[in-house]
């Protein structure tokens, strides 16, 4: 039987996996994207989880705010993402560091 | 409570994002020639909503469903949160027009949306309303700080914005979910009464109080507290000067407020708990931003860490959790945003004859003999935010610390004023190249009147004659503060 505690795991797994993939990778910002989009995939876990744990309904409701949010989120991103290379012509971490100190 | 009724506690929210969607057609047909225009009407539409506090929005109610608290403590936030978005709008202008690249109509919308993000955060009851308010407030401020699209120093302003600023809602958005799982609903009051009911050793305490640390780190992010101020000195340095001044002001007025109203309505019955965090945050913030800004050359740059250290005397105004403490967090920021906006708007003044902005501190040496009134005004902001006594910035500290001393932190109440002596020296050195320094670069004379008028107002403010605005700001203060309890 699977229950309340397993989903917690999976979804504090998932949590830190993002954080140390915002942190650990040095190769592009796309990675850090699909990072972003892994913490807050693993809220939505925990949410759902505990809505059905709980027997109601404000947690799925906010998975559903946090998944519109995350949307619009990406989009900005990305956008901000293109800007950024059509000015470099690079989307490498390393390489943004134009300002230091 | 129906919806009608809570439609009137949201009055100011309705006027600006109506507004703020209308405007944005009217920039889809008219295109940034319209840029000037559409500001005006965005400061009128703030001015209005401004008005628009008079009245339900401030009466205590609480509305949908008990998500949106219209109380006292939001519209004192609020005020401050559109004086100084509409300071940015104004301000824009002049800034632009001597860039490379023209100001694009969007701007002000992007401000107005902004501001009601901030004032759905300053009203939230609910870890719902908070966390909608906070994105959109956050996704509108990516969009500014990358808003001079052919800048790669703004691009990368806006990316490390971004990133980073996603982390925290992730974190936060995490501690939101424990919350809600531990507690059983995502209300303030029953969060609050799941951390009365539960006790140290209880395993859900442990879960609520993962929660608490989670969401606090969110929230410190967001007013920029050490450990997580890493993102402000590149934004700020980063951004449009004109964005740089929002970014220091009313964001941080709204996320200041929501943190007090999560610490005493959310998470009150744990105030020992999230006491130690703050007190750490408070004194690291204090510490850093007055070590770290010592080397800068860069004014935008200092200024960031200014911030920081002003956050941190913010902060201990919070570590009491009393009704003192947190009207002197209010009284604190009305005084911070005169400051930081006035010092921000003598920065864009730092042009060379040829129209290029500077921002290198050296290019202020000698100013006092070329441009003697904004030499004074700027002297004025620096020893108003390094607390020296006659001027209005002192109060705020003297607020904050004898909030401290009342509730018999004086021991921490020490620590704080020497820790502002360290923040002194690199205020002091400012005025010391703008007045002892031989003149280096000529810097141009100002072609705004709006700008003039607008440092006259907040070296007014901040000059002695402030002290006459005491009793007024102090009434203010004291009601909100009294709402939250």
């Amino acid at each position: 039987m699977i229950g309340l505690p397993h989903y917690l795991a999976v979804s504090a797994i998932l949590f830190v996996m993002g954080v140390l993939g915002i942190f650990i990778n040095r190769k592009n910002v796309i990675i850090i994207l699909m990072a972003i989009e892994l913490i807050l995939l693993a809220v939505n876990i925990n949410l759902v989880a505990f809505s059905a744990f709980l027997h109601d309904l404000v947690g799925q409701i906010f998975a559903m705010f946090v998944l519109t949010v995350a949307a619009g989120e990406a989009a900005i991103g990305l956008a901000i993402l293109v800007i950024y290379f059509r000015g470099r012509g690079t989307i490498a971490v390393d390489d943004i560091n134009r300002m230091k100190g | 409570m129906d919806y009608v009724s809570s439609f009137a506690l949201s009055l100011p929210e309705e006027i600006l994002s109506a507004g703020a969607i209308v405007l944005m057609l009217v920039v889809a047909w008219a295109g940034d020639k319209s840029a000037r225009v559409i500001g005006y009407v965005s400061v009128a539409l703030l001015a209005a909503a401004a008005v628009a506090l008079i009245g339900a929005p401030t009466s205590g109610a609480v509305g949908y469903a008990g998500a949106f608290h219209a109380d006292t403590f939001a519209g004192f936030a609020k005020l401050l949160i559109y004086v100084s978005s509409a300071v940015a709008i104004l301000i824009a202008p002049g800034f632009f027009e001597t860039d490379n690249e023209p100001l694009r109509a969007e701007y002000s919308v992007l401000i107005l949306l902004a501001a009601v993000g901030m004032g759905m955060m300053v009203s939230a009851a609910d870890l719902l309303t908070l966390y909608v308010g906070l994105e959109l407030n956050s996704l509108a401020s990516y969009v500014l700080a990358s808003f001079l699209r052919r800048d790669s120093r703004s691009a990368e302003s806006g990316l490390k914005y971004f990133v980073l600023g996603a982390l925290a809602s992730g974190i936060l958005l995490y501690g939101i979910s424990l919350l809600y799982g531990f507690s059983g609903g995502t209300g303030f009051a029953t969060v609050a009464q799941a951390f009365h009911g539960t006790t140290h050793g209880d395993p859900a305490y442990y879960g609520l109080l993962f929660g608490l640390v989670f969401v606090l780190a969110g929230l410190a992010f967001k007013i920029a507290a050490v450990p997580f101020h890493m993102w402000t000195p590149d934004v700020y340095e980063g951004a449009p000067t004109p964005v740089t001044a929002f970014f220091a002001s009313a964001p941080k007025v709204a996320a200041m407020a929501l943190t007090t109203r999560v610490a005493i309505s959310a998470m009150g019955p744990a105030t020992h708990d999230w006491q130690q965090i703050v007190i750490f945050c408070a004194l690291a913030s204090t510490i850093l931003g007055g070590v770290a800004a010592i080397g800068q050359t860069n004014i935008k740059r200092l200024l960031a860490y200014s911030s920081i250290n002003n956050v941190g005397f913010i902060l201990f105004g919070l570590v009491p959790g009393t009704a003192e403490g947190a009207s002197s967090v209010l009284f604190y920021l009305t005084i911070y945003i005169a400051m930081t906006l006035g010092s921000l708007i003598c920065v864009l003044q730092m042009r060379t004859k040829d129209g290029l902005p500077t921002e290198q501190i050296a290019s202020l040496a000698g100013l006092s003999r070329t441009r003697p009134g904004l030499a004074a005004a700027f002297a004025i902001f620096m020893f108003s935010l390094a607390g020296i006594p006659p001027l209005f910035g002192f109060w705020g500290k003297w607020e904050v610390f004898s909030a401290l001393v009342a509730a018999g932190f004086w021991p921490l109440a020490l620590i704080g004023i020497a820790t502002s002596v360290i923040g002194a020296f690199y205020y002091l050195k400012i005025v010391k190249t703008i007045y002892f320094d031989e003149p280096a670069v000529e810097l141009a004379p100002s072609r705004s009147l709006i700008e003039g008028v607008l440092i006259a107002i907040a070296a007014l403010f901040v000059s002695p004659l402030g002290y006459l605005l005491i009793p007024a700001i102090e009434l203010g203060t004291n009601a909100a503060a009294k709402s939250l309890f």
